[in-house]
């Protein structure tokens, strides 16, 4: 009973000072995020350089770590195993078939890599890298694309300056301008073509899975 | 008797059994008349006789064993391992709209985390008054709203670019369910944060992020946060399965599925997007000529017969036959949607089950006659934009074949005068 008391006492309290605290908000719940649980949690890296944290690696550090931490799936190279993506290769198959999209050929920022190693990576085991682990990993990938030379170091203070190769293969989504005004209005209803060919048939590719019995 | 209808949709073996039954059928068919007495009615049957389960036989229930092939499945050769992995709604052999939680598509980048409410926290930060922390009981306490929305993955289809090569509906379009969620707005949220500090508020974006190892962050545009986004802890009035992000997740209307971010920790107020992983060396499009496109947020109009289809072939003969399908647009309600039988020579408007609901699935069907002839069975959406279904044809001369995402094109599926049902590409 008392304990009870307590508790809406508390809450009582709470929910009087933060109202104070705020014109905006309008209900009062929740409470104020501390500096230490933000700084836990907002980790991202933004295009810019933004969110990086102090730090450096060089590209034989990398590859040391690499090899320990990432080469079982991506491969000694970057390159990939199996199914695994290929971190490195691929230049010039964007307009191919089948193009080969890795952090060389495709990526068009670098705060990406970072970014997405340090929050999550080694797949199964995240967020447990130090900053300068990831800073040599990440030059030891744009090692592997060819992007930079083996006696480069990434610190927050040259990352700015990587140049990804792909970085301006990337347009805002243009549907509305090349897709939506063709593909309005009233559609054939009555003799819309004059034959009809079977072209190709899923069950000639035989590659979907059948269940077992 | 009954045995010889257990069988599996998706095996051929199945369906072969299925179709001596089909051939019986067709005999009958019209004459209606039986050969003798059915000792299903004459005979007095167990069922009829003894008794059934208790109550609390099963205090949560499952499907009747019955029913245990309508269960998601995966393609195990679309990705490296099972846990970043993908399986299929079995959009063949449900109806209506509602999708079940227990069959629902799954799309995990690191496997479905378990997290209780008890350990949920959300933080709202960055250009915010006021950062925020809630804890799931705080959530339950802020005004709630009821929508019902699909969720489809961007690579929903994606198989199929470079032609017909997965044979089912559940494979080709089984990337998405439709629910009812329960939740809060993420307005409500953003505005208990207070927005001023974000100033003008048309060149900012949400950082939304999940608490799983994948984080899965993606960038939202606020205008689009402030619109209709929901903070969601409930799905067809239960909670929300560990799989699709329990206890809270976010719902994004008509927006791919990448976006609906699942185990909901994070939403930062940012001046930029962040470009992260899934927003630029994934979910983005690449064209023809290797130029790609990026934030394509918005899942365009698409309609696919559900049966008859490869997993659902037309086991009863000629007659009465109901082809079933479901329609959807990102951009808001379907308005119609027509059946082609010829390929796309000509068509019919199908029926709409009930009015159709923006960002939802609709029902439709086509309650027509069979002449055992084979079919082309296609399906086609309109939208309320005026937006119309596109073919393959049209989609590759606009995007080629490499883009994955967005494939929305009018499905063909070829049904054999046996009734069996194949994916084709026509010309």
């Amino acid at each position: 009973m008392s304990k009870y008391l307590e508790i809406a006492l508390i809450a009582g309290l709470t929910v009087g000072m933060t109202a104070s605290a705020s014109m905006a908000e309008e209900h009062g719940l929740g409470r104020e995020a501390l500096p230490e649980e933000i700084a836990a949690w907002d980790v991202k890296v933004m295009p810019d350089g933004r969110g990086l944290p102090e730090g450096s690696g060089d590209v034989w550090t990398g590859d040391e770590a690499f090899g320990m931490y990432c080469a079982s799936c991506h491969g000694d190279f970057a390159e990939g195993v199996g199914n695994w993506p290929s971190l490195a290769g691929g230049m010039g198959t964007l307009d191919r078939d089948d193009p080969v999209k890795t952090v060389g050929s495709y990526w068009p920022y670098l705060s990406t890599v970072w970014d997405y190693v340090n929050r999550s990576m080694p797949y199964g085991y995240a967020q447990s890298l130090s900053a300068d682990e990831v800073y040599a990993i990440t030059a030891y990938i744009l090692y592997s694309n060819n992007v930079v030379d083996d006696d480069f170091t990434l610190s927050h203070e040259n990352f700015a300056e990587v140049e990804m190769p792909n970085a301006d293969g990337f347009i805002v989504d243009d549907r509305p301008e090349t897709e939506y005004p063709d593909w309005r209005g009233d559609p054939c209803m009555e003799e819309c073509k004059d034959a009809v060919e079977i072209t190709m048939r899923a069950a000639v590719l035989d590659v979907t899975p059948q269940d077992e019995e | 008797m009954s045995e010889l209808f257990k069988g599996n949709p998706a095996s051929r073996r199945a369906f072969l059994r299925g179709s001596v039954a089909a051939v019986a059928g067709a005999v009958t068919a019209g004459a209606a008349r039986a050969d003798g007495p059915d000792p299903l009615i004459t005979e007095v049957q167990p069922w009829a006789q003894g008794w059934g389960d208790p109550v609390d036989a099963a205090p949560y229930g499952t499907p009747i064993k019955f029913e245990s092939d309508v269960v998601r499945r995966t393609v195990e050769w679309l990705t490296a391992d099972l846990t970043s992995s993908i399986n299929f709604t079995p959009i063949h052999a449900l109806e209506g709209t509602i999708t079940p939680q227990g069959c629902a598509f799954e799309r995990h980048h690191s496997g479905a985390i378990e997290l209780s409410k008890e350990d949920y926290r959300l933080m709202i930060n960055g250009l915010v008054d006021r950062p925020l922390v809630f804890t799931y009981a705080d959530l339950e306490r802020f005004p709630r709203e009821n929508h019902v929305y699909f969720c489809e993955c961007a690579a929903n289809t994606g198989m199929e670019w470079a032609g017909a090569q997965l044979n089912g509906a559940q494979f080709t379009h089984g990337m998405i369910h439709n629910m009812e969620y329960t939740g809060v707005t993420l307005r409500t949220l953003l505005e208990e944060a207070g927005l001023n500090a974000a100033g003008d508020l048309s060149d900012k974006w949400i950082y939304v992020e999940g608490a799983d190892a994948s984080s899965n962050g993606r960038s939202i545009p606020m205008e689009k946060a402030l619109d209709d986004v929901l903070v969601a802890f409930k799905a067809n009035g239960e909670a929300l399965r560990k799989e699709h992000g329990y206890p809270v997740r976010l719902v994004v209307p008509g927006w791919e599925g990448n976006l609906w971010v699942k185990w909901l920790r994070r939403i930062e107020v940012t001046d930029a997007a962040v470009e992260s992983r899934e927003e630029t060396s994934k979910y983005t499009d690449v064209l023809d000529n290797g130029i790609a496109r990026k934030w394509t947020w918005v899942m365009d109009a698409k309609s696919i017969i559900t049966s008859p289809s490869p997993q659902s072939p037309i086991t009863h003969g000629t007659g009465p036959l109901v082809i079933s399908g479901l329609a959807w647009s990102g951009h808001g309600a379907i308005t119609r949607v027509d059946v082609s039988k010829d390929g796309g020579k000509s068509w019919q408007t199908a029926r709409l089950a009930r009015d159709p609901e923006a960002k939802a699935l609709t029902r439709f069907y086509l309650d027509t006659t069979w002449d055992g002839e084979e079919m082309l069975l296609q399906a086609r959406a309109m939208d309320e934009t005026g937006y119309v279904q596109p073919t393959k044809a049209q989609l590759r001369e606009v995007r080629g074949e490499n883009s994955i995402y967005h494939n929305n094109c009018i499905q063909t599926w070829w049904v054999q005068p046996g009734g069996e049902a194949e994916n084709v590409e026509v010309s």
